[in-house]
């Protein structure tokens, strides 16, 4: 067995200064299986050494929060028995380095999360981010992780009912994958992992353990180089068939009381599973690693400490529950053993072969380990742009329509969530495409409302802002469907928390989000950080992918984007200001990457959207969308596309020129569509709210927007809007 | 009128199957594939789904599992068995239909509404049936029909190609084939036409709220014909 010394804790991904306050906790050198936990434990991933500080500052507290952060998933109150349970999770790593197994087990993780707390995954959505469309790794890169992500979810049968696509240069070399999923559970019946009660006997069960994915968390904690190939074998192999053999039979066995606490083998396998369990419960852990089901000859215990094999799940049964939940898991076929019990001696004891391998107090590995205040950097809110006449001049309408249509961020992504089963336990009510995918609570009158969204753009360029408007957005978004917003879960993908810049980064969008999330009363439940998404010292752009997920009391009130019937008017709800700086406008035609995003008046998003929800309420909306990238216009646009009707536009009485109206992106606003006998009443109750609106138009028959004496044949843009991505992916 | 469903361990659409029966009228029973004997049914349906797994052949191991013995004798006694998806793919492993599914064309999954033209009315199925295209919904990776020229031949003698893709108005073509199926096949019949196979899930288009409602007239007239 190597001996460990200072070089082998450094080529575990530990620091000096770590590998010195471990041998000082530990009052001696530990051993190469006993470092290789402490690397598991105290690496980013795991630890959240350089994040934990400031995720203190989330507001996690609501009257229909039942379990904030820090448990697999967060649970929140939907009335009557029910609670979903939900968490976003990236795996961007792995995905870069093999995208179809990579995306696939970040799907399989995600949902283990949440089945592991009692809940039958019914809803699936992911947040996906890839180089620059030009960049010749972004092909393969979609194609594998597309593939993966629905090679997972399909076979499991959840429907995956949205998610968001963006392309931008800095995910040349580090994409992003962060899946997130929604689970039903019966409130009574939640299942937590914290271990209780001591002599219990701990269950392995799930798939055999493998050298797959030995070292994964550590991976996921460190920058790439020019060898990210040689950690191929650091990526883990995804199984969905037996996942869901698992999630039947731990369902199954949930139904009665012989489960204390279960807990997924997710990263850091079950190192990490076995010490949080203990850990919670403040108890010991002994376990005998010969018992370990092992699908190749000889592991190790180190190796079986540190696979990341899938599919496997660690439980606390009450004792005398064995046998019964052992006919459980053969019926499903799957692998069960008793592999060791809880102690009140606080430490973690491995045995294998009768020897003892390891022996190390708990404390040691989740609360001393290393917490750091990392230093950062403010970023300073960047000078406004003065656009000048002449860069309007040139413009039509029209072509710029055109291109924003089919600009990668913008375009209709089918081609993606048509290989994604999105109808499967047949209460999908809203597909994706829309402003959020909307599942029923199958058997009721309720529905869940679910979106994912990032502005990677704007957190760049200030971060603060981009923190507030990621989670502005996401509420504007379950608000567009008919939901009321109840929750958020944040996967907040970041570069070198070790540079000051990145770092700084991440402070500010997580006060960012922190802020509006307080001021929205719309709590964080769940979530995870991910460091390092750097390679050959270019860091990604700031991205926190929200994950919002709101309640419809009865979905037949669910609204849809579509434009419905001729002589509807049209309204725009909240105030245009015609900020252009950071928009995709800028960037697509005017060619202008400078500037701050637009500002995020909390005050006026959360007027807004409650107007719009109680004009939800009297049901005097008929379709509904938020605007957001590409602003006025492309809102509407998508608006005709799928209504497949034409809108006769007002002549504009504002002072900004026609650009700055229909494609800034200033925030809080929606599109609605409402019918003129509706008019009066709902002018008063937006002046009553003292809610700014201005009348666009009108939904015309023919399929044409027209703005003064132009005709824009809705056809033609959507014909733009639909091909691009069909059309790049078979070049 | 009674009904079975059978679970394998992969199975996905087997509650969306039960909710559809029961939406209908069946009185619905599900079946495990460990068991051996079928309850008393007037109709068997094999759902969609992975079976197990289906990492070797889409349906290899789904039949030759303990409960098939048992669909097949029952078929074969002219008892009613419908196979959607998986299903479909499974009942061509028996060798209760003829041909296979392989891979779609585009060699992707693919989820979305489609068309098909029921070709043949003279049988429990579509027998009164008031639409000649129905709105259905797929999703599958391996629904790509395939079958020997003898067999095609035979299909079309006896006029067994129970639904083909087709588009909005009817139309046959190539445009209207998603997933590259031999002559837009959809769905077949045995020669007695007492077995249905087909790609489409009628049982996710069973309310206005869904993807369409073109699956209740399917389970409405099924029922209609049974009694």
């Amino acid at each position: 067995m190597t001996t460990v010394n200072e070089q082998v804790a450094i080529d575990h991904g530990l620091k000096k200064d770590e590998f010195k306050k471990i041998c000082d906790l530990m009052k001696r050198t530990p051993n190469l299986t006993e470092l290789g936990i402490f690397s598991a434990m105290w690496n980013e991933h795991c630890s959240y050494k350089s994040s934990r500080k400031h995720l203190k500052d989330l507001h996690t507290q609501g009257k229909r929060v039942i379990q904030g952060p820090g448990e697999n998933a967060g649970v929140i109150d939907v009335d009557d028995e029910d609670a979903i349970v939900f968490k976003i999770e990236s795996h961007n790593h792995p995905s870069f380095i093999e995208p179809y197994q990579g995306a696939a087990t970040g799907v399989g993780g995600i949902m283990r999360d949440v089945f592991t707390m009692g809940a039958r995954p019914i809803a699936n959505l992911n947040s996906i981010h890839f180089g620059s469309t030009q960049h010749k790794k972004t092909k393969n890169l979609l194609r594998g992780v597309v593939k993966g992500i629905g090679g997972y979810g399909n076979c499991i049968g959840v429907p995956t009912i949205g998610g968001q696509t963006c392309f931008d240069e800095s995910y040349n070399g580090n994409i992003l994958v962060n899946a997130m999923t929604l689970g039903l559970v019966n409130k009574k019946k939640i299942f937590y992992s914290k271990a209780a009660g001591i002599g219990k006997p701990v269950i392995y069960v799930g798939s055999k353990t493998g050298r797959d994915g030995i070292h994964g968390a550590s991976m996921a904690s460190a920058v790439f180089d020019d060898k990210i190939e040689e950690k191929k074998p650091t990526v883990q192999v995804g199984d969905p068939f037996t996942e869901k053999l698992l999630l039947e039979a731990c369902l199954e066995l949930m139904a009665d009381d012989s489960i204390i606490s279960i807990q997924d083998m997710g990263a850091a396998g079950l190192t990490s599973s076995s010490i949080e369990m203990a850990s919670k419960g403040k108890l010991g852990i002994e376990l005998d690693l010969s018992k370990v089901p092992c699908r190749e000859e000889k592991m190790t215990p180190y190796e079986i400490m540190l696979s990341e094999s899938q599919e496997r799940m660690l439980i606390v049964l009450e004792n005398g529950k064995e046998e019964n939940a052992k006919k459980i898991f053969d019926k499903w076929d799957l692998d069960f053993a008793i592999i060791g019990k809880t102690t009140t001696s606080k430490k973690i004891k491995l045995y294998f072969d009768s020897k003892k391998v390891a022996d190390i107090p708990i404390d040691f590995l989740a609360e001393d380990a290393p917490e750091y205040d990392r230093k950062w950097k403010k970023t300073k809110l960047p000078q406004k742009i003065k656009f000048k006449k002449e860069n309007f001049k040139s413009l039509k309408v029209n072509n710029c329509l055109i291109k924003l249509l089919s600009n990668p961020n913008i375009c209709e992504k089918k081609w993606i969530w048509n290989q994604y089963d999105h109808t499967v336990m047949g209460d999908t009510i809203q597909k994706p495409g829309g402003d959020a995918g909307v599942v029923r609570i199958h058997g009721t009158e309720k529905a869940v409302a679910a979106s994912v969204d990032s502005s990677a753009t704007y957190c760049f360029a200030h971060p603060l802002s981009g923190g507030r408007q990621v989670v502005c957005e996401s509420w504007r978004n379950l608000i567009s469907v008919g939901a009321e917003p109840i929750a958020i879960t944040n996967c907040l993908n970041f570069g070198n928390p070790e540079k000051e810049k990145n770092m700084g980064e991440f402070v500010e969008c997580v006060q960012g989000i922190s802020e509006a999330c307080k001021y929205l009363d719309f709590p964080v439940v769940s979530g995870n950080v991910s460091f390092y998404n750097e390679t050959k010292d270019k860091g990604i752009k700031p991205t926190p992918s929200i994950g919002g997920v709101g309640l419809l009391k009865n979905y037949k009130n669910m609204l849809t984007m579509d434009l419905k019937n001729e002589g509807n008017v049209i309204l725009v709800i909240g105030k245009t200001e015609g900020h252009l700086d950071q928009s995709v406008f800028a960037r697509g035609i005017l060619n202008e990457k400078k500037g701050p995003p637009p500002e995020i008046n909390l005050f006026n998003e959360k007027n807004n959207g409650s107007t719009v929800m109680k004009l939800m309420r009297e049901k005097l909306i008929l379709s509904c969308r938020d605007v957001s990238l590409g602003g006025i216009l492309i809102a509407i646009a998508k608006m005709c596309i799928k209504g497949k009707k034409g809108v006769k536009l007002n002549k504009l009485k504002s002072l900004i020129n026609k650009f700055e109206f229909f494609f800034s992106e200033d925030q809080g606003r929606y599109i609605i569509e409402v019918s003129k006998k509706n008019l009066k009443k709902i002018e008063n109750i937006l002046k009553e709210n003292s809610v700014h609106f201005d009348n666009l138009g009108e939904v015309q028959k023919d399929n044409y927007i027209t703005i003064d004496n132009e005709k824009i044949s809705v056809d033609e843009l959507s014909k733009h809007n639909k091909n691009w991505l069909m059309e790049y992916m078979v070049q | 009128m009674n009904s079975s469903v059978i679970i394998f361990p992969g199975s996905n659409c087997d509650r969306d199957m039960d909710v559809a029966l029961k939406k209908f009228g069946f009185k619905n029973e599900m079946v495990w594939h460990n068991d051996e004997k079928l309850p008393k049914s007037d109709l068997i349906v094999l759902p969609g789904g992975f079976s197990y797994g289906d990492y070797l052949r889409c349906g290899s191991i789904a039949g030759k599992s303990k409960i098939i013995k048992s669909v097949i004798d029952f078929a074969e006694k002219g008892g009613l068995v419908l196979g959607i998806c998986n299903g479909f793919q499974i009942l061509t492993e028996t060798g209760l239909l003829p041909g296979v599914l392989q891979q779609n064309k585009n060699i992707e999954f693919i989820c979305k509404n489609v068309f098909v033209k029921v070709n043949n009315k003279n049988n429990k199925y579509f027998n009164s049936i008031d639409k000649d295209v129905l709105e259905l919904h797929i999703a599958h990776n391996e629904g790509s029909y395939f079958c020997t020229d003898e067999e095609l031949k035979m299909l079309k003698d006896n006029n067994l190609v129970a639904v083909s893709y087709c588009n909005e108005k009817g139309e046959v073509n190539e445009k209207s084939n998603p997933n590259g199926a031999m002559q837009n096949i959809a769905g077949i019949f045995n020669k007695e036409k007492n077995i249905l196979g087909m790609m489409p899930h009628p049982e996710r288009m069973i309310d206005k709220y869904l993807s369409g409602e073109d699956g209740s007239i399917f389970f409405k007239n099924l029922l209609n014909n049974l009694k």
